[in-house]
C-alpha cells in the first residue's frame, strides 16, 4: 500500500533512517526508566553526537553538516517517535544555537558552533521569567554596561536543559524604555561568575528533560558576549522562535506516529466480544482520524520546513501553523490512544500513557497554541488590510 | 597500527524461517544483516582505533551483496572494507574459510591485529577468529569479555571468559581475538559515516585476486561434511523426596552416596 511520498533526497534519507535507528535501539529501550527516575539522557545525548545529529542546521565550515529547518524536522519527528522528553533536550540545544547561527560574530561562530555542532557542549535558551510567559516582552532580566563587561540580573524560569548545558543565550533588558528595542541578547557560559541554578523542576512529562531556573545575580560577562547588537534582543528571540517551531510540530508528528502504531497493534489483537476490537467501526474511526490528521501534520510540517528553507523571510505565520495544528493533533491523538487501550492504556505497562502526558507541553511551550492562534490571526488582519 | 576485523552476513534472526521438513534455514527473501558478534569486534577495533591510532579495514567472505555489510561497518567509523567474493569459494567450510579469509588479509599492510566475533549466529561453529590466528601465525585469545591497552599500546590485557569466570591475560600485538558482547556497546552509525559509506567504491577481492589455489577453496577445500543437524538433547532425572526434613535429608544423602559424589 502507498504511502505518501515527500520525494526526500538520498542525504535526507540517511537523516530519516539514522535517527529511526537510534530512537529503536537507544530510546524506546530506556524511554519508561528516564520518565520515572527524572534522569537527564545523556547517554543518549552522547549516542546523537556520535551520529553528527547535533551539527544538522549549523554551516559546514562551523564543523556542522549544512542543513536546514527541515533536516532538523525530520531528524527530530524520528526522534520524537521514541521519546519526546530526550527529543525536546536535542532540540533545545538547536534553540540555544540558532541565535548564534543568525546573528553571532564570526569569532562568537568559531568559539561555539563547533563545540554544539559536535555536541560536546549542549546549548540552551533563555527568554521566560516568571512574569513573562507569553507576554515576553514583560521580561525583568537586566544587563547593564559596565567597563567591558555586561552585569546581568535577575532569573530566568523554566529553562530547558538549565544546569546542564553549557552555552546559554539568553534575552535581558538593556534599555527599559525603549520597549521592543529594549533588550538584547547575550551568550553566557556555564561558570561565569554570578551565574547560578535554580532546583530541578517535577513535571507532569517530559520528565527526563532538564527544567531549570537560571539564576543571575551580578553575573558579569565580557562585552562580546552580545549578540548581534544592542536592542536587537526581542528580534532575536523571535526568528530563533519562528525558525524552531516546525521543528516543534515535527516532535508532536513524531509523537503522534508512535501513538498510532501502537493503538493501530493493540486493536488488532486485543479480543473482546470475540473478535479483535479494530474490527469494529467504533475503533476503525477512531484509528482512521487519527491517522489522517498525523498524514495532514506531517505534510503541513513539511511544506512549511521547506517553505523556510527556500529563503523565505516574512515566517511568523506559517510557522505558528506548523506548531499549532500538528500539537494540538498530538494531543488529540495520544489522548485517543489511551482510550483504544482501555484500561491498559492507562497503565504503566504500555508507553501510550507517557505520550498523553508528555503530547500537553506540546501545546504550552515554545509559544501556548493560544500565542500562535494570535500569530496566525494578526497576520491574517494584515495580510487582508493590504489587499 | 592496521587493524582487520571479520564480520559475515547472516540470516536476520529476527525474519528467518525454519523448514520443519528438511531441518534447515530457509533463507529466500529473509534480510542479511551483519552477525550480532561482529558489532562488537567492530567497537573493540573502533576503541583502539580511537585510543591508538589505527586504519581500520573490514573484510567479508560472501555474495557481491555482501558489500551491504561492508558499507554497514565503514558507516559506523571503519576505514575500508573488501569484499572477498569467487563463485570458487562456495561450500567453504572453516578450513577453506580461514585459508580465504587469510590470503585476502596477507594482502593487506602489515596487520597488527585481527578482531572477529565469539561466533557467526548461523553456522555457531566459532573455529574462523581461531584458524584464522594458525593461518597468521598469531596468537588468539578467545572469548574477550575485557580489554585494556598496555605496554604504551604495544599490547593488551585482557579478559577471557570461561564457564567459571575468566582469566587475566596480557598480548603483544599482532594477535587475533574473539569477542562477546559483554566487550562494549556498539555505537550508533554517523551521518559523515554513512555519506561516506554510501559513496565508497568496495573492492572486490577473486580466487585469483588473492593467490588462492583451488584446491584449497570453496568445496574443494573443505573435508567437512554435515551429515545431519539437531539440537543435543540433555535429559536430567528429577525425583522429588518426600517426607519429613530430616527424612528428606537421610534419603538424599542415601542418593548421592549411590551416585558416588559423596
Amino acid at each position: 500500500m502507498a504511502n505518501v511520498n515527500y520525494f526526500l533526497t538520498e542525504e535526507q534519507q540517511m537523516i530519516v533512517d539514522l535517527a529511526r535507528q537510534i530512537a529503536r535501539e537507544k530510546i524506546i529501550p530506556v524511554r519508561a526508566e528516564l520518565d520515572e527516575k527524572e534522569e537527564f539522557p545523556w547517554d543518549i545525548m552522547k549516542d546523537l553526537a556520535q551520529a553528527d545529529l547535533f551539527g544538522l542546521y549549523i554551516p559546514e565550515e562551523y564543523g556542522g553538516f549544512g542543513g536546514g529547518c527541515f533536516e532538523n524536522c525530520l531528524a527530530v519527528e524520528q526522534l520524537a517517535y521514541g521519546c519526546i522528553a530526550v527529543t525536546t533536550t536535542f532540540a533545545a540545544s538547536a534553540l540555544g544555537g540558532y541565535p548564534i547561527v543568525m546573528y553571532g560574530s564570526d569569532e562568537q561562530k568559531k568559539k561555539y558552533l563547533p563545540e554544539i555542532a559536535s555536541g560536546e557542549k549542549l546549548a540552551a535558551f533563555g527568554l521566560t521569567e516568571a512574569g513573562a510567559g507569553s507576554d515576553a516582552a514583560a521580561i525583568k532580566t537586566t544587563a547593564v554596561e559596565d567597563g567591558d563587561y555586561w552585569v546581568l540580573n535577575g532569573t530566568k524560569q523554566w529553562i530547558t536543559s538549565g544546569g546542564e548545558a553549557e552555552i546559554y543565550t539568553i534575552i535581558a533588558l538593556t534599555d527599559k524604555n525603549k520597549g521592543p528595542r529594549g533588550a538584547s541578547a547575550f551568550i553566557v557560559e556555564k561558570g561565569d561568575e554570578g551565574f547560578s541554578f535554580g532546583k530541578k523542576e517535577k513535571k507532569m512529562g517530559l520528565r527526563a528533560s532538564a527544567t531549570r531556573e537560571l539564576i543571575f545575580n551580578d553575573c558579569r560577562i565580557p562585552k562580546d558576549r552580545l549578540l548581534g547588537r544592542r536592542g536587537l534582543g526581542f528580534i532575536i528571540a523571535m526568528k530563533t522562535l519562528d525558525l524552531a517551531r516546525p521543528g516543534i510540530g515535527a516532535i508532536g508528528v513524531g509523537l503522534s506516529q508512535a501513538a498510532l502504531d501502537e493503538s493501530v497493534n493493540y486493536a488488532r489483537q486485543r479480543v473482546q466480544f470475540g473478535q479483535p476490537i479494530i474490527s469494529f467501526q467504533a475503533i476503525q474511526h477512531m484509528l482512521a482520524d487519527m491517522a489522517t490528521q498525523i498524514e495532514a501534520a506531517r505534510a503541513l510540517v513539511y511544506a512549511v520546513a521547506r517553505t523556510i528553507d527556500s529563503g523565505e523571510k516574512d515566517i511568523s505565520k506559517i510557522s505558528a501553523m506548523a506548531k499549532l495544528f500538528p500539537t494540538d493533533v498530538a494531543m488529540k491523538v495520544t489522548t485517543d490512544a489511551v482510550q483504544i487501550l482501555g484500561g491498559y492504556g492507562y497503565m504503566k505497562e504500555y508507553p501510550v500513557e507517557k505520550m498523553m502526558r508528555d503530547a500537553k507541553i506540546l501545546q504550552i511551550y515554545e509559544g501556548t497554541n493560544q500565542i500562535q492562534r494570535n500569530v496566525i490571526g494578526q497576520a491574517l488582519n494584515k495580510e487582508y488590510a493590504r489587499k | 597500527m592496521n587493524i582487520v576485523v571479520c564480520i559475515k552476513q547472516v540470516p536476520d534472526a529476527e525474519s528467518v524461517k525454519w523448514d520443519h521438513k528438511t531441518g534447515t534455514l530457509i533463507r529466500d527473501g529473509v534480510k542479511s544483516v551483519i552477525n550480532p558478534f561482529d558489532y562488537h569486534a567492530i567497537e573493540a577495533a573502533l576503541t583502539l582505533k580511537d585510543k591508538l591510532g589505527a586504519k581500520v579495514t573490514a573484510v567479508t567472505m560472501g555474495p557481491p551483496q555482501a558489500q551491504d555489510a561492508i558499507r554497514e561497518a565503514m558507516s559506523l567509523g571503519v576505514d575500508e572494507g573488501v569484499v572477498v567474493s569467487d563463485r570458487a569459494f562456495a561450500g567453504a567450510d572453516t578450513l577453506a574459510t580461514t585459508y580465504t579469509l587469510a590470503q585476502a588479509i596477507g594482502k593487506l599492510d602489515s596487520v597488527d591485529a585481527v578482531f572477529c566475533g565469539k561466533q557467526a549466529i548461523d553456522g555457531d561453529t566459532a573455529q574462523v577468529g581461531p584458524g584464522l590466528a594458525v593461518r597468521l601465525g598469531f596468537p588468539c585469545v578467545t572469548y574477550v569479555g575485557g580489554m585494556d591497552i598496555i605496554n604504551d599500546g604495544k599490547g593488551l590485557r585482557l579478559k577471557r571468559m570461561t564457564e567459571q569466570g575468566y582469566d587475566i591475560v596480557e598480548v603483544e600485538f599482532p594477535v587475533v581475538l574473539t569477542v562477546l558482547s559483554c566487550l562494549n556497546t556498539p555505537r550508533v552509525p554517523s551521518l559523515k559515516g554513512k555519506m561516506r559509506a554510501k559513496k565508497a567504491q568496495i573492492p572486490m577481492w577473486s580466487a585469483e585476486d588473492i593467490g588462492a589455489e583451488p584446491d584449497k577453496i570453496g568445496l574443494a577445500g573443505s573435508p567437512t561434511k554435515v551429515h545431519s543437524t539437531y539440537i543435543p538433547k540433555f535429559e536430567a532425572k528429577r525425583e522429588f523426596l518426600e517426607g519429613d526434613p530430616e527424612e528428606q535429608a537421610e534419603a538424599l544423602v542415601q542418593r548421592l552416596k549411590e551416585a558416588g559424589i559423596i
